[in-house]
């Protein structure tokens, strides 16, 4: 089946589904890199104009990837709730768009229709969204999960606590997490990609955190970031595990790359649940995603890199996470060439998770050979806060000396709390208030209660 | 402990940025300075180009050749992965014959090579009985290296080369060992040696533990994930999603 637009007595044709989605798309490097992106603005309009006539069940009529066999693919049809989708199925993507704008799809309307969206529905639509409708829906809806403590709730951001070391050094881990504890962050989780991948790396680390949030008494989960499969042995050995971690992608022959499929997680998850280290009807899952990753493995079968990553968000929610970000700018500028790109993406990829019903957090970010910096991230991150995100990552003075790129600062969570008036988790912003991190007017502090706490932390003390 | 005390203590324990104090919600004026000059010689790192004259003049006592290729410029290399992995179309090389050929990269950042490349060469070539051939390849990403080492005829290839610059240290230099090398291999049939620089693993250091790997590879005929009791790839993202690395 082909589509076409008629533009000024020029016939644009798109020979797929595919085509017209990739066609769609915003301008960006990792589509031209694979070569499926518009010619030029023009083309990219009359692609765009196709699509809003499309049929949003043109999606349910067809497998737009068109791999044989391919499990994300089963699983998204597998999944997809007919009744669920009733109220917006006579809809063209067009018209869909202007209905999620209106007041009838509010907080309630869109939670109902979570399971009756396809990835390829909310990445199609985004397509015809400018920031601002990227924002406005997604502030509309809220993803609500639990741990140790209440994430999601409306009015708030939760922050992850990256306390990274170039060799895991148990010394350098706890010094940065204990600098992001005292500007306020963690309540998401505090979590360390490792740079080891050995399961008594990964136990060591998970210990360590433990250890941290004992003597503290954080109302926070931890989580080493090591690959799933260390994770499953780790657990088997008895360790401290509060989430189950992986990154994943939206094609089998990515997460294939990723040394992961479908079962591996189910039964990653049946492991952590079977921990009880959380009250019953935890999330326990935490993934990362990012566009570009599947292109990266030669695994992209010739779909636009945003929609790929909207089906990485259908591998996702089959899991129930507590957390779920892309690292949008890390994936480097062959896929995401400046802050402009990278602002855009962000934005996209916040509002495609939030309307599959995932708790989606956005790592702002970037590299040092993208064309970005701390500006674009200050934009990024006031953007996603009025799009309501779940969580953003913190690392000190916005330098990740492990992973070689930049993010945020703790002192940005500052600055989300002070100015843009969004306290962390409530069971979280309690502890800081006991703590004297934060005063009961939101203001921070010097967190005297925390700093003679510390001594308690024998790594600290035997530092004396 | 009092809160200064703790705050030496933490400053202690890493390098990363931590107890920077605060004005208000944002950090002090002398470490927003810090940063941004740190992430500007990253940036001048990335857009660098070789210094071909200095490296010749370095380079002048082996036998010498120099490619470009197919990204052709900067901003290209930096967009397409893939022709940063390709010679450019009609590139002519001449080499004599040998077991060895050793790629000068420039990669992510000209700087790390213009720093180091010629020390780790001299080092690795004095352990050599006859001279390896070396090749300055500028816009090249790792896998440059397959298509030199295959045109040449040599088992071995060594690809020393710029990697993604850090707010730490823009001048990182990366080496990169593949047997038996030929277009198409995956990344997971190379060895590497990262963070070459002043400060990390020493450019001596460096050489001899390219050497090993040599040897280790002659003696067991492959290279990558397929050799016995592999050291750790310390120049590996940690992280699975890819990164953007120089390869």
């Amino acid at each position: 089946m082909t589509y076409a637009t008629v533009i000024g007595g020029t016939r644009h044709v798109f020979a797929s589904l595919r085509e017209l989605l990739a066609k769609a798309s915003p301008e960006r490097s990792g589509d031209q890199l694979a070569g499926l992106a518009a010619e030029g603005p023009v083309e990219r309009l009359a692609a765009r104009i196709a699509l809003a006539d499309l049929p949003l069940r043109a999606f349910l009529e067809q497998d737009v990837m068109g791999v044989e066999g391919d499990e994300v693919t089963a699983l998204i049809f597998a999944r997809h709730d007919p009744g669920a989708f009733a109220p917006v199925a006579a809809l063209t993507v067009g018209e869909f768009r202007d209905w999620l704008l209106s007041p009838a799809a509010d907080e309630r309307a869109l939670a109902a229709l979570r399971w009756g969206l396809t990835p390829e529905m909310v990445a199609a639509v985004s397509k015809l969204m400018r920031i601002q409708d990227l924002v406005a829906v997604a502030s509309k809806v809220k993803v609500v999960t639990r741990f140790r403590n209440t994430l999601g709730l409306p009015g708030r951001m939760a922050t992850r606590n990256q306390p990274n070391h170039p060799t895991d050094d148990s010394r350098g881990i706890l010094a940065s997490a204990v600098d992001g504890l005292l500007l306020g962050t963690g309540d998401a989780v505090i979590g360390v990609n490792p740079a080891t991948d050995t399961v008594e790396d990964y136990i060591r680390i998970v210990s360590l955190l433990e250890e941290l949030r004992l003597t503290l008494d954080i109302p926070t989960q931890h989580c080493c970031l090591g690959h799933v499969g260390v994770a499953l042995e780790a657990m088997g050995q008895g360790a401290p595990v509060d989430l189950v971690f992986q990154s994943i992608a939206g094609t089998q022959q990515a997460n294939t790359g990723f040394g992961l499929d479908l079962a591996l997680l189910h039964e990653a998850r049946e492991a952590a649940l079977a921990l009880n280290r959380a009250p019953a009807g935890a999330n326990v899952m935490y993934f990362e995603t990012g566009q570009g990753a599947a292109l990266s493995a030669g695994a992209h079968h010739g779909m636009d890199q945003q929609t790929l990553e909207a089906r990485a968000y259908a591998v996702a929610r089959e899991f129930d996470p507590l957390l779920v970000n892309s690292v949008v700018g890390f994936i480097g500028p062959e896929y995401l060439y400046n802050g402009r790109q990278i602002l855009r993406a962000g934005l996209e990829d916040h509002f495609c998770g939030k309307l599959l019903g995932l708790p989606m957090g956005v790592d702002v970010c970037y590299t040092n050979h993208a064309d970005a910096d701390q500006e674009d991230m200050d934009s990024l991150l006031i953007t996603l806060v009025a799009a309501g995100v779940n969580f953003v990552i913190t690392v000190p003075g916005a330098d990740d000396i492990m992973l070689n790129y930049q993010s945020l600062s703790a002192h940005d969570a500052v600055f989300v709390r002070e100015t843009l008036r969004r306290p962390p988790a409530p069971e979280f912003e309690d502890w800081l208030v006991g703590m004297g991190v934060m005063d009961c007017g939101g203001r921070t502090s010097d967190g005297a209660a925390l700093v003679e706490r510390l001594r308690g932390v024998p790594m600290l003390a035997a530092a004396q | 402990m009092s809160p200064r005390a703790l705050s030496e203590r933490l400053r202690a324990m890493t390098e990363a940025r931590v107890m920077l104090g605060r004005a208000g919600g944002g950090m002090p004026t002398r470490a927003v300075l810090d940063f941004a000059l740190d992430h500007a010689r990253a940036r001048e790192a990335v857009w660098s180009e070789m210094d071909l004259p200095a490296l010749r003049a370095a380079l002048a006592g082996y036998p010498l050749a120099e490619v470009v290729s197919a990204a052709g410029d900067r901003e290209t290399h930096v967009r397409r992965p893939d022709l940063g992995r390709q010679l450019a179309a009609g590139t002519r090389l001449a080499l004599p014959p040998s077991d060895l050929v050793i790629v000068v990269a420039d990669g992510l950042s000209a700087m790390a090579v213009d720093a180091h490349a010629a020390q780790v060469v001299h080092a690795l070539q004095a352990l050599r009985e006859t001279a390896a051939p070396v090749v300055l390849a500028r816009q090249a990403r790792v896998a440059l290296g397959d298509q030199i080492a295959a045109r040449a005829g040599a088992r071995a290839v060594v690809v020393l080369i710029g990697e993604r610059p850090g707010l730490s240290a823009a001048d990182s230099l990366g080496a990169y060992v593949t047997w038996a090398p030929e277009p198409g291999l995956p990344d997971s049939r190379r060895n590497c040696l990262s963070n070459i620089r002043s400060g990390g693993l020493d450019p001596q250091e460096a050489a001899h533990r390219i050497a090993a790997l040599l040897a280790q590879m002659a003696r067991e005929g492959t290279s990558g994930v397929g050799l016995k009791r592999e050291p750790p790839l310390p120049g590996q993202s940690a992280r699975a999603l890819p990164g953007g690395a120089e390869r």
